[in-house]
């Protein structure tokens, strides 16, 4: 599904990406984790397209398509979904709106019909199933205003919505209580399935235990430096990112 | 030409229907295009002689050409105005022709450039939709005389008169007396004052005491002759607690030249009335090199003159080369209110300079304006607003929001709030914000699958709603459209 192969980025003429190596296959989920500033939301950056985010080496393959030559909408539309650690504020414009025009825009790049705000409603409350959303969030504008909470939880309704193939969750947990982390979490298990893949970017293991990764990867100094199953996220709790450091070879890089 | 068969050939194109002006203009509107029409103009310059012919051919009472002359020496005494923060050429007021009337109504058109049609296809402002939309009476004014007006007959029913102003000064002339001049007079100011003197047409309207005006009135006003100005007057009188909405959209053809249009607009609201006045002006902005475009100077201007009475203004401007234009309320009434909300969008070379003034003269008078304005490409666009709180203006009450929103790196926003405030219980708030469209927001709008275009004309469109709210809903719709329209290229 995705193979990423040595990237090297770069941002404001600063390389923050050095090197790093992932395959991720349909259905798997990999939970990424790293101390601040290892890179981490620059990757995610990188695959959704954001400008500014120079890739100045290595290549990423999506469904064997060469992923960075498309704009933003493009990969959006490829399935490509990211979860924002910052969600960003639209005022004036609703939410409901905002999300049947992102639904339409990547169905009509498709090729496949748009639905109308009748039909569209429909889809709406069916995915209230899976992640909960109050009305009046809906009937905002776009995270104007909402807690840290409720971003979180308006980027995993859109997520829900949008059906993507492959989401990238950069730090969905943080700011979440334990009772909003559970929920957010059932509404990413809700979606798993063998066609969906998910790259879990998070600081703490605590979300993983909701979560439950295929693989979890420790992302340090640009590059994956250590790669095991969930056991690896248990042993970093216990030892922190320190251990990480001081340990020997960058996994990524005999990849 | 004689006066006579210039009267009749206006008679020839006043169009019973709705359905029938709605096709005249649905094959006219909005656009860049000229059409190709036989019309009647008087010569250009501008004398006593001019005024007079102009007067003869409208056949207008003597009191109308002495009113008309009255102006006309005072505006000849008068300075040519400072022009603020505006750049423009001189204006040769001798090389325009003063009047301009089809010779048989408008017809279809030949040779229209593609590119524009396009263009304006896309704006999707069929009128013929609105129009047909049960309760919305149409005026539509093409140069200088008006094309005709729907809807007669229930607004007759009802007590309310719609019709051209010439033919309001043949008709009503004693409360054309009684009301022309009374908000702006002749001498207020010098596009008011050449306006006075030389205006050819435009709609009146009135609604007696206690009637509520049973549908939306609109005007639609389209400069078609070259070396044309166009000067329209408007009059709305609302007596004691009547009530009308009125709309008003404009067009022009796409010509080099710069045209000018200098209008006047007055609105009298008696105890208890109300009157919403929407615009959304469309006016020829000049090409992307700053080539061409009108020349858009107008004065506005409510006059709440019964306590309790409501004046609100709601304007969308986007066309234009240069915008001067200042819809004000005069606050007479005790507990009166004043509303101004505006969108004013500017973009390539466009330059606007608008805004608003509250005049508070009673007592608890309130007013509230919302000013937001766009800037693209290398344009310039300046809110000017005043808000001046009289001696006896007891606990009055303005609160004022001016947001700027920049597109790109080449263009200006300008902020001037000026407030006057006389009395020590008066209550005057003022917020303003300068922003640009993030690139997060832009990014984020996009990595859900929004193309850039669709996501900057989305987050103006938020930026704007406290505006278009205000607006009837088909207005709300062509307002938006145009938004997108008018920000083409303006970012990547
Ligand atoms: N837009 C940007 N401009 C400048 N520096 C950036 C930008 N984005 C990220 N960086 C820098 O790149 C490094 C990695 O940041 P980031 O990817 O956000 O890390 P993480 O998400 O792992 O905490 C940091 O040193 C950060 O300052
Ligand atoms: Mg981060």
């Amino acid at each position: 599904m995705l193979k990423i192969e040595n990237l090297h980025a770069r941002v404001e003429g600063k390389d923050i990406l050095k090197g790093l190596s992932l395959e991720v296959k349909p259905g798997e989920v990999h939970a990424i984790m790293g101390p601040n500033g290892a890179g981490k939301s620059t990757l995610g950056n990188v695959l959704s397209g954001r400008e500014g985010y120079e890739v100045t080496e290595g290549s990423v393959l999506f469904e064997g398509r060469n992923l960075l030559e498309l704009a933003p909408e493009e990969r959006a539309a490829a399935g490509v979904f990211l979860a924002f650690q910052y969600p960003v504020e639209i005022p004036g414009v609703n939410n409901t709106y905002f999300l049947r025009a992102a639904y339409n825009a990547q169905r009509k790049a498709r090729g496949e019909g748009e639905l109308d705000s009748m039909q569209f409603l429909k889809l709406v409350r069916e995915k209230l199933k899976i992640m909960q959303l109050s009305p009046d969030l809906l009937n905002r504008a776009v995270n104007e205003g909402f807690s840290g909470g409720e971003k979180k939880r308006n980027e995993i309704f859109q997520m829900a919505l949008l059906e993507p193939k492959l989401a990238i969750l950069d730090e969905t947990d943080s700011g979440l209580d334990i009772d909003a982390l559970k929920q957010v979490a059932e509404g990413v298990n809700a979606l798993r399935s063998p066609e969906r893949s998910f790259i879990v970017v998070t600081h703490y293991q605590r979300l993983l235990d909701y979560i439950v990764p295929d693989h979890v990867h420790v992302l340090a100094g640009g590059r994956i430096v250590e790669s095991g199953d969930r056991s690896l996220a248990l042993k970093l709790e216990e030892h922190g990112y320190a251990w990480v450091a001081e340990h020997g070879e960058p996994a990524g890089a005999s990849a | 030409m004689t006066a006579e068969s210039i009267e009749t050939r206006a008679d020839n194109t006043l169009l019973r229907d709705n359905a029938e002006v709605a096709e005249a203009l649905g094959r006219n509107y909005a656009a860049g295009f000229v059409t190709e029409i036989e019309s009647e103009s008087l010569p250009p310059g501008l004398d006593e002689g001019i005024i007079r012919q102009l007067s003869a051919i409208k056949r207008e009472p003597e009191w109308m050409t002495q009113w008309r002359l009255a102006a006309f020496r005072h505006w000849q005494t008068m300075p040519t105005p400072d022009w603020a923060k505006l750049k423009i050429d001189p204006i040769d007021y001798q090389a325009i022709s003063y009047y301009s009337a089809p010779k048989a109504g408008p017809k279809s058109l030949d040779e229209v450039d593609p590119a524009l049609l396009e263009t304006y296809e896309k704006l999707g402002v069929p009128l013929h939709e609105r129009a047909a939309l049960a309760g919305v009476a149409v005026d539509a004014v093409f140069d200088s005389v008006s094309v005709g007006t729907t809807f007669r007959k229930k607004l007759a029913e009802a007590g309310v008169i719609f019709c051209s102003m010439s033919e309001a000064i043949r008709e009503h002339p004693a409360l054309v007396q009684k009301y022309l001049g009374s908000v702006v007079p002749q001498g207020d100011n010098y596009f008011a004052a050449l306006n006075s003197a030389v205006f050819s047409d435009g709609s009146f309207v009135f609604v007696p005491e206690g009637v509520r005006c049973p549908m939306e009135l609109s005007t639609y006003f389209r400069i078609n002759a070259q070396n044309t100005g166009q000067f329209e007057r408007t009059l709305i009188v609302c007596e004691d607690r009547a009530q009308v909405s009125y709309l008003e959209g404009c067009t022009a053809p796409r010509r080099d030249e710069n045209q000018l249009h200098a209008a006047v607009v007055e609105l009298v609201a008696l105890e208890g009335a109300d009157i919403k006045y929407s615009t959304v002006q469309n006016w020829y902005p000049g090409d992307e090199n700053g080539v061409g475009g009108i020349y858009n100077f107008v004065t506005k201007r409510g006059d709440c003159r019964g306590a309790d009475s409501k004046i609100s203004w709601t304007q969308v401007e986007t066309g234009s080369a240069v915008t001067w234009k200042y819809p004000s309320v005069v606050l007479r009434g005790d507990r009166s209110v004043g509303e101004f909300y505006s969108v004013a969008l500017t973009h390539h070379f466009q330059q606007a300079d608008t805004g608003t003034k509250m005049i508070h003269i009673g007592r608890d008078t309130k007013s509230k304006i919302v000013s937001k304005g766009i800037s693209a490409g290398r344009s310039s666009n300046s809110y000017r607003g005043l808000v001046k709180v009289e001696k006896g203006a007891e606990r009055a009450r303005n609160y004022t929001q001016c947001d700027s929103l920049l597109i790109g790196k080449k263009c200006g926003a300008h902020t001037f709030p000026y407030m006057e405030v006389k009395n020590p219980t008066a209550i005057v708030e003022h917020e303003a914000t300068t922003s640009k469209i993030s690139d997060d927001q832009l990014f984020y709008c996009r990595s859900r699958g929004i193309g850039e275009e669709d996501a900057v004309s989305m987050i103006v469109d938020g930026f704007c709603k406290q505006v278009f709210r205000e607006l009837p809903m088909e207005f709300a719709v062509e307002a938006k459209k145009l938004l997108e329209v008018s920000l083409e290229g303006a970012v990547g």
